[in-house]
């Protein structure tokens, strides 16, 4: 048994499913605030405590799940759609103009940190949500052009491609019929990985107020709240740093489950 | 070798030009007036017109492209809105602060990445091997800045070994900044190293499954002799990629670590200039982050030729 | 005593038996060959005398080198022994090196690892070593690295470093395998001149009985893991005494009946072909220079007829496939399918496609592995106009299946249920599908083991007379060309050097590379001429 997808998989689909649940029900309104009841560590009725103004945890961590997720899955989704078929395209082309653009392009693109696109954009147009999905995305996308490219290349080499040629395929038939799906398991690792990532940096966008803006909760602020805090109420700093941290590992566990399932011999990118 | 250099000299150059276009076409896209902006909305329109005029902005775009490229060239950032003051000086006071650590910072994940990837690759599915993939699986996954804030509380707070943040200041001595330096640039390592040892570990699992490892063994190098005399230079390839990688990570990291221990670095000036609309600051440092990455990737392009023989001589 | 005396040696994994007993022994000076095919554990044979068995491999029984039983020895004691007693050379020349250290250093290792001399010594000695294996130091300084030099010179760089400190055992896995014929006859030279020099024992690993007839002062027949057969070369090729040894032999010779070809009718016309291909850019701005694959090549294939092109790697004949095949463009000259050109502008011409299929040489990379048989070797109706559906297109697929001796109801199974001959057939059946007029096998038959090539070639012949196949049979093999084909073409660097009538071209090779060619490869002797000279 795949022990790295069952552990893995349990705690993404724990924190998806908290997401979910939170659009219909959380334990206590998250923007309620309750003075009187501020700085209360974990009891029976506010299971993972409460904050400075006194509002349910347990109900931050829950809407904030939502952000990361939503944002994560946006961001990931548009490095997938663009990156995608630019690696197919370069690959097909091999060589020629359009593969030396889509790698010079690629090459510019890492050279901006999905923080420093943020910086950019919050400097023009303000801070919000959208913002750090834009950031993310972007960055995303040379990941899955690269990766895309580098393992259609060594497809196009192979002889079933050349027996697709000779039975008259055009290059953009043969990359949809028999490179996307040889194609898909990396893929599909991938994604798990960079889900992860971009986990992580709408933690930090968040966190330096570069992401999702007041009242909506995220995981990133309640650290970003929590630090002045942080000697008299350290539990405020632990818990949405646990959370970040459980989703990830489940989400990295998960990725190294199902290349183990899919193909162990896949080459997945960890950056 | 010479030719390998200039190649990429080259297109490390043209990378500039384009990354600097696009800093410049966004910065453009900025709604609003910095001059009247500055001076708030009951300025008279002749004061806005003076300053508009003053800094620059009256000519047309193209011009301004030249004269803010041309004075990067040598080292003039122009004139910050807010503070009046050369921004050449500001980004001077904070680099010596962001660029150390950085530096700093990677340092230690390299000291800490190698041998622990090394040893988990010797040890392959034995006990050592586990727990170092086990580490670096929760190092993977730990946000770099709770991190920070967690060292803070037991470090600063509860043991008071070091102070909970801001900077010595060089002055006061290499030792004394160096330990204002030392949790943040722990904090930043740490999750790096994490994602280092495991490249190293794979790089170096595919190099044993190479062919001439097992021509190594066969002249009688034993599985360790093999593994550093053959398998670690080969293994560096790839950990090269992403070490040049790394540095843009740890740059973008750096700017939020400065905010969890309050040190004057480029983050916090980069903050406060976004807020203040200071978009010649803004411009300056992003330029001078992208700078720094496309020149890292330089760098490792030509340790790539420093390591592989075959680079040296392809074109 | 023998040097080497292998008894009763078993090697099982997770229980599954690799080796069950082998015994042979080796004496100074003698040359082991141990041969089979893939599967018989002859490999694994070797990797135990080395101690360099993967992982969770449990050896059993003895394997003694002067007496001294190397199955007891530590993995320390085994390092001293390994470079220093035995030597080894392997398949693969082109990874068998380290690509970022240069060849001196490689092959002063062997030396230095072993403290056998101070350094400057070692280096020497590695200069005379490589100077020994023909690789004279104003062309081959120490400090070149492995990416400089050719496959056979590499296969003579791992050969210096397995003899620097001149063991008493030299092991060589297939060393000339990856080879080219030219290459193979002297690397093979090479050994033998240096088990005579030294006065090593030698275990050769080899898959070819005619380079075993050639090389081997006694021979070791295996089969599954077990010894079927051993013995002195000539008199074991003389007698045969074992059925699986008379089957080895058999299908390695085995010749084919083909029917005689209808009169000439051209089908397929070369003119004057010309592929250049771009170079790297050496300069920034200048214009890339070009490398000429194929020089102007001309020739006519005629409807009915077998035609084979023989060559060494590099000669051009793969970037002719493709050309034929409308793959790639050429630069001059033209290829007429039918009176029609493969291809247009850089279009392929659809029409003229449909007439011609191809067979590849991996019978494991030519298939998706995600279709099923059916949607594999449905993939030419794609040039159809109008494909066949429903009954007539199962009806289409059953046939094919059928007549390369595979069943209709193999059609729904994915292709890594098929063993590699099997897979071969499947791409035969692909390429019959829409009834082609012309097939190109490129290299088809040279992954296989001897046994199913020979099932292969009996296919040919048999599909010859069913469907009056016309073929380009694209080879480096020799033995296999002149008997699957009617008349042959001999390829040298981009050209066309000769053409006939393929027993006259290989009873009377006109070119002196031709001749070359025919003298390098190995052949395996007459068992009748061997009894009548024993007796």
């Amino acid at each position: 048994m795949n022990r790295n997808l069952i552990l893995g998989g349990a705690l993404a689909c724990f924190f998806v499913l908290a997401a979910l649940v939170s659009f219909v029900w959380t334990p206590f309104d998250y923007t309620a605030m309750n003075i009187p009841e501020k700085f209360q560590r974990p009891n029976a009725v506010h299971w993972l405590g409460t904050d400075h103004f006194g509002r349910d945890i347990f109900s931050m961590i829950m809407v904030g799940a939502r952000t990361s997720i939503a944002v994560a899955l946006v961001a990931v989704s548009i490095g997938i759609a663009i990156g995608v078929p630019l690696g197919l395209t370069a690959a097909a082309r091999k060589g020629g103009w359009i593969d030396e653009i889509i790698m010079r392009g690629n090459d510019l693109v890492f050279a901006f940190p999905s923080l420093v696109i943020a910086i950019l954009i919050t400097a023009v147009f303000g801070p919000g949500a959208i913002n750090a999905i834009i950031a993310i995305g972007i960055f995303n996308v040379p990941v899955f052009a690269r990766i895309t490219r580098g393992a259609a290349l060594s497809l196009w080499e192979r002889e079933f491609i050349m027996a697709a040629r000779v039975a008259g395929k055009s290059a953009a038939r043969i990359s949809w019929e028999h490179i996307l799906p040889n194609v898909m398991n990396l893929l599909i690792v991938q994604g798990t990985i960079q889900f992860s990532l971009a986990i992580l940096a709408e933690a930090g966008l968040s966190y330096i107020g570069l992401g999702a803006q007041p009242p909506i909760p995220s995981w990133g602020r309640m650290l970003a709240d929590a630090q002045t805090l942080v000697a008299i109420a350290p539990h405020l700093a632990m818990i949405p740093g646990i959370a970040i941290i459980l989703t990830v590992l489940g989400l990295n566990l998960m990725g190294d489950g199902l290349r183990d399932l899919l193909d162990p011999r896949l080459r997945v990118a960890r950056t | 070798m010479l030719r390998y250099s200039l190649k990429r000299l080259l297109s490390l150059i043209i990378s500039l030009v384009i990354a600097s276009l696009v800093i410049f076409a966004v910065i453009e896209v900025a709604p609003g007036d910095p001059a009247s902006f500055m001076l708030g909305v009951n300025a008279q329109p002749d004061t806005v017109a003076a300053l508009r005029t003053e800094l620059g902005l009256d000519v047309p775009k193209w011009q301004r492209y030249l004269t803010w490229v041309g004075g990067m060239v040598q080292g003039e950032f122009g004139t910050s809105y807010t503070y009046r003051t050369p921004v050449t000086q500001m980004v001077a006071d904070r680099l010596v602060v962001s660029l150390p650590l950085a530096l700093y910072a990677l340092t230690l994940s390299t000291l800490i990445a190698f041998p622990a990837g090394i040893y988990a690759a010797a040890r392959r599915g034995k006990a050592g091997d586990v727990a170092v993939m086990g580490a670096t699986q929760l190092g993977v996954a730990v946000p770099n800045f709770w991190f920070a804030m967690m060292m803070v509380l037991i470090f600063a707070i509860n043991l008071r070994w070091f102070s909970a943040g801001g900077f010595a200041g060089w002055d006061k001595g290499f030792l004394l900044a160096m330990k204002s330096l030392t949790l943040p640039a722990i904090s930043l390592a740490l999750p790096q190293a994490a994602i280092l040892a495991r490249v190293m570990r794979s790089a170096l699992l595919d190099i044993l499954g190479e062919d001439f490892m097992r021509t190594a063994r066969a002249k009688g190098l034993s599985r360790r002799q093999a593994l550093w005399r053959h398998g670690v230079r080969n293994a560096m390839i790839p950990v090269l990629t992403i070490l040049g990688l790394q540095f843009s990570f740890l740059l973008a990291g750096a700017i939020i670590i400065e905010n969890v221990f309050y040190l004057p670095g480029l983050g916090r000036l980069v903050f406060q200039a976004i807020s203040s609309r200071d978009l010649i600051v803004v411009e300056s440092v992003v330029m001078l982050l992208v700078f720094a990455v496309i020149t890292v990737n330089f760098v490792v392009d030509l340790a790539y030729a420093a390591v592989d023989p075959r680079l040296r001589a392809r074109t | 005593m023998s040097l080497l005396q292998i008894e009763n040696l078993s090697l099982a994994i997770h229980k599954t038996p690799i080796l069950k007993g082998v015994t042979f022994g080796i004496e100074p000076g003698e040359i082991v060959a141990v041969t089979g095919e893939s599967g018989s554990g002859k490999s694994m044979t070797a990797l135990a005398v080395m101690g360099l068995l993967p992982e969770r491999m449990e050896a059993r029984g003895a394997i003694r080198l002067d007496g001294q039983d190397l199955l007891t020895l530590s993995e320390a004691q085994m390092c001293r022994v390994r470079g220093q007693s035995v030597g080894m050379v392997f398949q693969e020349p082109m990874t068998a090196l380290n690509p970022v250290k240069t060849i001196g250093d490689q092959v002063a290792e062997t030396i230095l690892v072993h403290k056998a001399m101070p350094p400057d010594q070692a280096r020497a000695r590695a200069r005379e070593v490589l100077d020994r294996v023909g690789l004279p130091a104003e062309r081959f300084p120490l400090s070149r690295y492995p990416h400089e030099l050719s496959g056979g010179q590499r296969q003579r760089v791992v050969i210096a470093m397995a003899i620097a400190l001149r063991p008493k055992l030299l092991i060589a896995d297939e060393p000339t395998t990856a080879l080219d014929v030219t290459t193979q006859a002297q690397i093979l030279d090479l050994l033998k001149g240096l088990v005579a020099d030294f006065g090593m024992g030698m275990l050769m690993i080899t898959h070819d009985l005619a380079v075993v007839a050639d090389m081997a002062d006694r021979i070791v027949v295996m089969r599954h893991g077990e010894v079927m057969e051993q013995g002195p070369t000539r008199r074991l090729l003389a007698e045969m005494n074992h059925p699986y040894t008379r089957k080895l032999f058999a299908a390695s010779t085995h010749k084919v009946d083909l029917p005689p070809p209808p009169p000439p009718a051209p089908l397929l016309e070369v003119r004057e072909v010309v592929r250049d291909y771009r170079l790297p850019r050496t300069r920034l701005f200048a214009q890339p220079g070009t490398y000429r694959a194929v020089k102007g090549v001309s020739f006519t294939l005629n409807r009915g007829e077998r035609l084979g092109l023989v060559g060494e790697s590099g000669c051009g004949k793969s970037t002719l496939t493709r050309a034929i095949l409308g793959l790639e463009p050429v630069q001059g000259g033209q290829i007429l399918l039918d009176g029609e050109p493969v291809l247009t502008g850089t279009a392929p011409n659809l029409k003229v496609r449909r007439k011609m299929q191809v067979v590849f040489q991996d019978p494991f990379g030519s298939f998706n592995p995600r279709h099923r048989v059916d949607r594999l070797i449905t993939e030419p109706f794609h040039l159809l106009d109008a494909p066949p559906t429903g009954r007539a297109r199962e009806a289409a697929i059953g046939e094919a299946l059928e007549a390369v001796g595979l069943r209709a109801s193999d059609s729904r199974k994915y292709i890594h249920e098929f063993s590699g001959g099997q897979r071969q057939r499947i791409a035969i059946a692909r390429a019959l599908i829409i009834r082609p007029e012309l097939i190109l096998f490129d290299e088809a038959v040279s992954a296989l083991d001897v046994s199913v090539r020979a099932q292969i070639l009996d296919l040919l012949a048999e599909l010859c007379r069913a469907y009056n196949l016309t073929y380009l049979f694209i080879s480096h093999d020799l033995s296999v060309v002149r008997t699957v084909t009617d008349r042959v073409m001999v390829m040298q660097s981009g050209e066309i050097v000769e053409q006939g009538v393929t027993q006259e071209v290989f009873d009377n090779p006109a070119h002196p590379y031709t001749q070359k060619l025919i003298a390098a490869a190995p052949v395996l002797p007459e068992p009748e001429a061997l009894r009548e000279r024993l007796s």
